[in-house]
């Protein structure tokens, strides 16, 4: 379960995240939708602790992110997160890609580890890609590698940030089957979105983030259907 | 115009003994190498550590190997050290100076390479479960190698040629040091440097495409 209680956070004077409470239980899929700024991609990175929070506290399975004696990388481990830009490796074939770290952090054995890697590359429909460089492949399969790349870590959890912003249109799919396909299995996840029929279609929840604020959230065919937040009324019919 | 003859000849005879000093050349300068980048590499990890003493060691020690003539640094090796006590051979002398020089350009050649790896390597990184450390030695620092590899080859080729300053602290063992003896025998200058300009030319000309062979190999992506 991921808890997140009064969350704060500021860049500087500007104050991106303004009290933000939510919990996502296990198996849940839960969405955020909301303009640029409003400060659903900082959320996520507070959850795995790459930023920093102000105030509040974050609790993954009971355990406190920020909280000083907190193991980061270990807690990382079960948390995985795939980002708008790829990030794929480039000195490393698709398959070194994926057993890197589960090499190098999880201690697997080579074996193991491609054994894995093989497994989730499949998973995501690159199980013929794997003695490739990740410059070969397109945006939408270096976006599927990378999320079989956090797969292979065996995370309880998935967060993806906009994963589809930085692709070509035809593209955009591909990496939402993967998606899809992943919420199916069970897995829990927060998705950052501007893929708004994604977003009615997996969610359990979907929450609209408007200016540092969590301005509503509700079931997709409610929050979709019959939106109460004026903002959010605006957001839609912009973006329909 | 001018009354001079070649004797060729003189030269070639010593060719041996000048090859043997080749060896040396070259020894000083892979060992400067070698030990160069794993200390541009100690140094880059100083810069980026963000503690200030460090990265005041690494800023200056670029500072001073970049903007100070290479042959004031062989002499602070070998006469400056002396003057406190501290005397170390020519061999030694040529390979600290060399491997100070070394160092000072490699760490600004990581620099640039380094500005070129995204932040969001390391961040991907460190989302996987890795430390900063992991995280440097496992994603950023072989981007980092690829990038700076032809910089690299480039400060192999000056250490060769810096070897040639060694004579100024009394190296006599390697192709220059050979070479300057011979002359101060047999006064055929111009063959004798000739042949040494020769085998300095094709010693460099091997690194170059040496390293490009190599590179090709190493770096597939």
């Amino acid at each position: 379960m991921i808890e997140i209680e009064n969350v704060r956070k500021s860049f500087g004077s500007l104050e991106v995240l303004k009290g933000i409470d939510l919990t996502v239980q296990k198996g849940e899929v839960v969405t955020i939708i909301g303009g640029s700024g409003s400060g659903k991609s900082t959320l996520l990175t507070c959850i795995n602790g790459l930023e920093p929070i102000d105030s509040g506290r974050i609790l993954v399975d009971g355990t406190e992110v920020h909280a000083k004696g907190t193991d980061l990388n270990k807690l990382r481990r079960k948390i995985g997160i795939v980002f708008q830009q790829f990030n794929a490796f480039p000195h490393l074939t698709v398959l070194e890609n994926v057993t890197l770290a589960q090499r190098k952090v999880l201690k697997r054995s080579r074996a193991e580890a491609e054994a894995e890697a093989v497994k989730q590359l499949n998973h995501v429909g690159l199980g013929d890609k794997l003695k490739v460089y990740p410059g070969r492949l397109s945006g939408g399969q270096q976006q599927r590698m990378a999320i079989a790349r956090a797969l292979a870590m065996s995370p309880d959890y998935m967060l993806f940030d906009e994963v589809t912003s930085a692709l070509d249109p035809q593209l955009v799919g591909e990496v939402l089957d993967t998606l899809r396909m992943l919420a199916g299995e069970g897995m829990t996840m927060i998705c950052v979105t501007h893929e708004m029929k994604f977003a009615r279609e997996v969610s359990d929840r979907v929450a609209f983030f408007h200016k540092g604020v969590m301005a509503e959230i509700a079931p997709p065919e409610q929050l979709f259907g019959n939106p109460k937040d004026t903002e959010l009324q605006k957001f839609l019919s912009a973006t329909h | 115009m001018f009354n001079y003859t070649f004797q060729w000849k003189q030269a070639l005879a010593r060719l041996p003994q000048m090859l043997d000093g080749a060896i040396v050349t070259m020894q000083i300068a892979i060992l400067s190498m070698a030990i160069g980048i794993l200390l541009a590499v100690v140094l880059t990890m100083f810069r980026l550590s963000g503690n200030r003493a460090l990265s005041a060691i690494a800023k200056t020690w670029v500072e001073i190997a970049r903007n100070t003539p290479a042959l004031f640094q062989i002499y602070m090796a070998h006469f400056g050290l002396g003057s406190f006590g501290i005397h170390l051979s020519p061999f030694a002398s040529i390979l600290l100076g060399i491997t100070f020089n070394n160092a000072g350009y490699l760490t600004e050649n990581f620099r640039g390479a380094l500005k070129a790896i995204p932040d969001t390597q390391t961040r991907a990184g460190r989302s996987l479960g890795f430390g900063a450390a992991g995280a440097f030695r496992y994603i950023v620092l072989p981007q980092m190698l690829r990038i700076s590899f032809l910089p690299m080859t480039n400060q192999m080729v000056w250490a060769i040629l810096m070897t040639s300053l060694g004579v100024t602290v009394g190296m006599n063992s390697d192709l220059y040091g050979v070479t300057q003896d011979l002359n101060a025998l047999t006064f055929r200058t111009f063959e004798l440097f000739a042949v040494a300009a020769v085998i300095f030319y094709l010693i460099t000309k091997v690194i170059t495409l040496g390293a490009r062979l190599v590179a090709s190999r190493l770096f597939r992506y």
